[in-house]
C-alpha cells in the first residue's frame, strides 16, 4: 500500500477578492522506501505541496492519504497528532532549540507523544548515533557546525519512526561538501533502513540523489520521472538555477 | 487515530558510518496521555532559566507587590492588636471625656478646645460613684537636663491620675495633692525618659528645664513596658495647673478658666458606666449651652468598649486602604508579566512553529506559556511572602509593633499572585497557541 496517496490536490489562496491557485490537480502516489525529490522554481507550488504533505496545511480540494489516514478533513489537533506520529521534518535552517543539547533537541518531538523520559532518552541517543553524532550528544547547537546541526535535525526527524521524512532544502544553508555529507546520510537511511524520504529542493544536484523526481511548474505536476534518469536531471539543471 | 505507525523496513544489510546496524524500533502511536505536566514544567523552567535576568526582573514586580501586601497587612494587624492591647490595659471601668464630637466632621475633634477645668470641677461636684477623676493637659516640648535633652510629651495631671492608671514610683515619690493644687514646679519622669535624660545616674533631686521653667524631679516611675506611641514610660508628669499656666498657656478665650485635653474617670462599678456617661452628657450640654432639641454634642464621652470599636474601625479601614494600594502594585507586576510574555512569544515564534510542526497541539503550547507565567508569578509570590514576612519580623524585632503574618494574608497573597499569573498569562499564551506553524516557522 502506498505511504502517500495524493489525488487531485488543489490549494487556492484568497487574497482579498482575488483567488490565487497555488496548486491544481496534483495526483501521485509514493511507496514505502522511496526517495523522492520535489523540484520546481519558486512560485511553482512546491512549498504549498510541501506544507500539505507535512500536514501543516489542508487542501482546498482533493484528497491526501498519509499512511492510511485521510488528512484533508482533519482539524488542527488531529493534524498535530498526525505530524507527531507519522512525520519527520528537516528544515533548511535546522531549527534546533538553541539552548538545548543535541540530545534534548532530538527528544523534543517525543515529549508531545507522551513517551516516557527513559525511552525518549534511549531513542534520541540511538537516533544521534545513526547520524554519526555519538560524540556530540551533550553539545548545544552553537557548539556544532552547520553540518552537525543538520545531522541532529535529521536525528530529530527520524526518532519517532515516522512514515516519511520531509526535508525542505536540507542542504540549502550548507557548503557543497557538507551538503553532500547530509545527502549521504539521507541516502543511507533510505537505502539501509528503508526510510521514506521526500526532499523539496530547487537544486538539481540534490535532486540527483533521489530515485524519483516530481517536477512542479505553475502549480501543476509536469513530470514524474521514475526510475531516475540522471542525465535528464542534469539537463534540467540550467533551468533550475534561473 | 488507531492506525499503527509503519516501521522501518531494512533493505540492505550495510550500515552507515561507524555505528553499525543500529535501528530504531517502531514507536507505538498511542504511548501516553500526551504532553504531561512534568514535561510542561521542565520546558517552562528551561526557557525561564535561559533568560535569567529577564525572568527575575519580571518576577520582581510580583515580589514587590506580594511583599508589600503581606507586610502592610501584618503591620495593620499588629497596629490593631497593639491599640487594642493599650486600650484594654487602661482598665474596663474607665470613662473618658474629650472635647469635640467624634461623630462630627473630620478634624473637629482635633481642633475642639472647649473642655475646661471648670467642666472638670463641675463633674467632680456631681458626686458620682467614682474611684476617682483626673483631668489631663499635655503638650510636647524640649526637656533639658544637665547632660542631655529630649523632646517628649509633658502631661499635666493630678495625683489621682497615678492612682487610676496604677502608676507607682521606682524611686523618689509622686507629687501630692497640695503640690498639684499649688502648681508646684515638680516633675515625675517615665522610666525611659529618665534613662534618656540622666543615663544610669540618679534623676531624683535633679532639675530639668522646660521652656525657661525649672522643674525639680521628685520621682521616677516604674517601667510599664509595652510598646505604643504614647507610653507612660516616655512621658514627663507635672501638676496640671503648672503645665497649663506656665508651660503651654492654656487659658480659655474668655479668660476665666483653663483648657483640658481630656478628663479620665473610673467608675466604682462597671454597671454604672452608662448612667455615669448619661449624667455627664446632660451636665456638659447644660454647661456648654447646647439646646435640648438634639443638636450634636461638642464633646465626647467614651468608655473602653466604644473607644475600641472606634479605633478598630479606623485601623481596619487604614489597613484595607494600604493593602489595596499594595494590591495595585501587584496588578502592575501582573501587567509586567503579560508584557514580557508577549515579547517572549514574539521572540520565540520560530520555536513555537517548530514545536507545532513536530506535533505540539495548540493546547500544549497554551499550557507551556501559562505554566511559564504561573512559575514566574507563584515563585515571585513565595519570595514576596518571605520578604513581607521578613519586613514584619524586622518591625517586630525593632519593638515598634508585633506584626504577625496571618495565615489568611499568606493565602491572600499567594492566591492573588496565582490569579495574576493566570489572568495575565492567558492572553500571551493564547496568542502563542494560535500561531500558524507555517508562518511561525518562516518567522525570523
Amino acid at each position: 500500500m502506498s505511504v502517500i496517496s495524493v489525488t487531485d490536490l488543489c490549494k487556492v489562496y484568497r487574497m482579498g477578492e482575488v483567488e490565487v491557485p497555488a496548486l491544481c490537480g496534483v495526483s501521485f502516489e509514493i511507496e514505502p522506501g522511496e526517495f523522492v525529490a520535489i523540484i520546481g522554481h519558486s512560485g511553482s507550488g512546491k512549498s504549498t505541496l510541501m506544507n500539505m504533505l507535512g500536514c501543516l496545511d489542508t487542501p482546498t480540494s482533493g484528497t491526501y492519504r498519509l499512511d492510511g489516514v485521510e488528512t484533508q478533513n482533519l482539524g488542527d489537533d488531529d493534524l498535530a497528532r498526525v505530524r507527531s506520529v507519522k512525520l519527520g521534518f528537516v528544515f533548511q535552517q535546522y531549527n534546533l532549540l538553541p539552548r538545548q543539547t543535541a540530545l534534548r533537541n532530538v527528544e523534543m518531538p517525543m515529549i508531545y507523544r507522551g513517551v516516557p523520559a527513559g525511552v525518549r532518552k534511549a531513542r534520541a541517543a540511538t537516533a544521534l548515533r545513526m547520524v554519526g553524532m555519538r560524540e556530540r550528544m551533550e553539545h548545544r547547537p552553537n557548539q556544532l557546525s552547520g553540518g552537525q546541526q543538520q545531522r541532529v535535525a535529521i536525528a530529530r526527524a527520524l526518532v519517532g519512526s515516522p512514515a516519511i521524512v520531509l526535508a525542505d532544502e536540507p542542504t540549502g544553508a550548507l557548503d557543497t561538501k557538507t551538503g553532500e555529507e547530509i545527502m549521504a546520510i539521507l541516502t543511507s537511511l533510505n537505502r539501509q533502513q528503508g526510510l521514506t524520504v521526500i526532499i523539496v529542493t530547487h537544486e538539481a544536484d540534490v535532486a540527483a540523489y533521489a530515485n524519483r523526481v516530481l517536477t512542479l511548474r505553475d502549480g501543476q505536476l509536469i513530470s514524474d520521472s521514475w526510475p531516475p534518469k540522471p542525465t535528464a536531471v542534469a539537463q534540467q539543471a540550467p533551468e533550475m538555477i534561473l | 487515530m488507531t492506525t499503527a505507525v509503519s516501521s522501518f523496513r531494512p533493505l540492505v544489510s550495510a550500515t552507515y558510518q561507524e555505528d553499525s546496524g543500529e535501528m530504531l524500533a517502531p514507536l507505538d502511536a498511542d504511548t501516553g496521555a500526551g504532553f504531561n505536566l512534568t514535561e510542561v514544567v521542565r520546558v517552562s523552567l528551561d526557557s525561564l532559566f535561559a533568560n535569567k535576568t529577564r525572568s527575575f526582573l519580571t518576577m520582581l514586580g510580583v515580589i514587590i507587590g506580594v511583599a508589600s501586601v503581606v507586610a502592610l497587612l501584618s503591620l495593620g494587624n499588629g497596629a490593631t492588636a497593639s491599640i487594642t492591647g493599650q486600650v484594654q490595659s487602661i482598665g474596663t471601668n474607665l470613662i473618658f471625656v474629650m472635647p469635640g464630637s467624634l461623630s462630627g466632621r473630620p478634624g473637629e475633634t482635633v481642633a475642639a478646645q472647649n473642655l475646661t477645668m471648670d467642666d472638670y470641677q463641675a463633674i467632680s461636684n456631681l458626686g458620682l460613684p467614682l474611684n476617682g477623676i483626673a483631668p489631663q493637659f499635655s503638650g510636647k516640648a524640649d526637656i533639658v537636663a544637665p547632660s542631655a535633652d529630649k523632646n517628649a510629651s509633658i502631661a499635666g495631671t493630678t495625683p489621682t491620675y497615678f492612682t487610676l492608671q496604677d502608676l507607682r514610683p521606682a524611686s523618689g515619690s509622686l507629687f501630692d495633692e497640695s503640690q498639684s493644687r499649688a502648681g508646684a514646679p515638680v516633675a515625675v519622669l517615665g522610666a525611659n525618659l529618665a534613662k534618656d535624660l540622666f543615663g544610669s545616674g540618679t534623676a531624683v533631686g535633679q532639675t530639668v528645664r522646660i521652656k525657661d521653667q525649672t522643674l525639680r524631679v521628685v520621682g521616677v516611675l516604674a517601667a510599664k513596658g509595652g510598646g505604643g506611641m504614647t507610653s507612660v514610660d516616655d512621658q514627663l508628669f507635672a501638676p496640671i495647673s503648672f503645665v497649663q499656666q506656665r508651660l503651654f498657656g492654656a487659658r480659655t478665650p474668655d479668660g476665666n478658666s483653663y483648657r483640658v485635653a481630656n478628663i479620665m474617670l473610673s467608675a466604682r462599678n462597671g454597671d454604672d458606666i452608662n448612667a455615669i456617661q448619661d449624667r455627664i452628657t446632660v451636665l456638659l450640654r447644660e454647661r456648654h449651652h447646647l439646646k435640648a432639641d438634639g443638636s450634636g454634642d461638642d464633646f465626647s464621652v467614651m468608655n473602653q468598649a466604644s473607644m475600641l470599636s472606634t479605633l478598630n474601625n479606623i485601623t481596619s479601614i487604614l489597613t484595607a486602604f494600604l493593602a489595596a494600594i499594595a494590591g495595585i502594585s501587584l496588578l502592575v507586576g501582573g501587567i509586567g508579566i503579560m508584557n514580557i510574555m508577549l515579547v517572549s512569544v514574539t521572540e520565540r515564534t520560530k520555536e513555537i512553529g517548530l514545536r507545532k510542526a513536530v506535533g505540539a497541539r495548540g493546547q500544549d503550547i497554551l499550557l507551556q506559556f501559562i505554566v511559564e507565567a504561573l512559575v514566574v508569578s507563584v515563585t515571585g509570590g513565595v519570595i514576596g511572602l518571605a520578604a513581607g514576612a521578613l519586613v514584619a519580623g524586622l518591625v517586630t524585632l525593632s519593638g515598634l509593633l508585633t506584626a504577625t503574618v496571618s495565615l489568611s494574608s499568606m493565602a491572600l497573597a499567594l492566591g492573588f499572585s496565582l490569579a495574576v499569573g493566570l489572568f495575565f498569562g492567558i492572553y500571551p499564551a493564547r496568542r502563542a497557541a494560535r500561531l500558524n506553524p507555517i508562518e511561525a516557522l518562516r518567522h525570523e
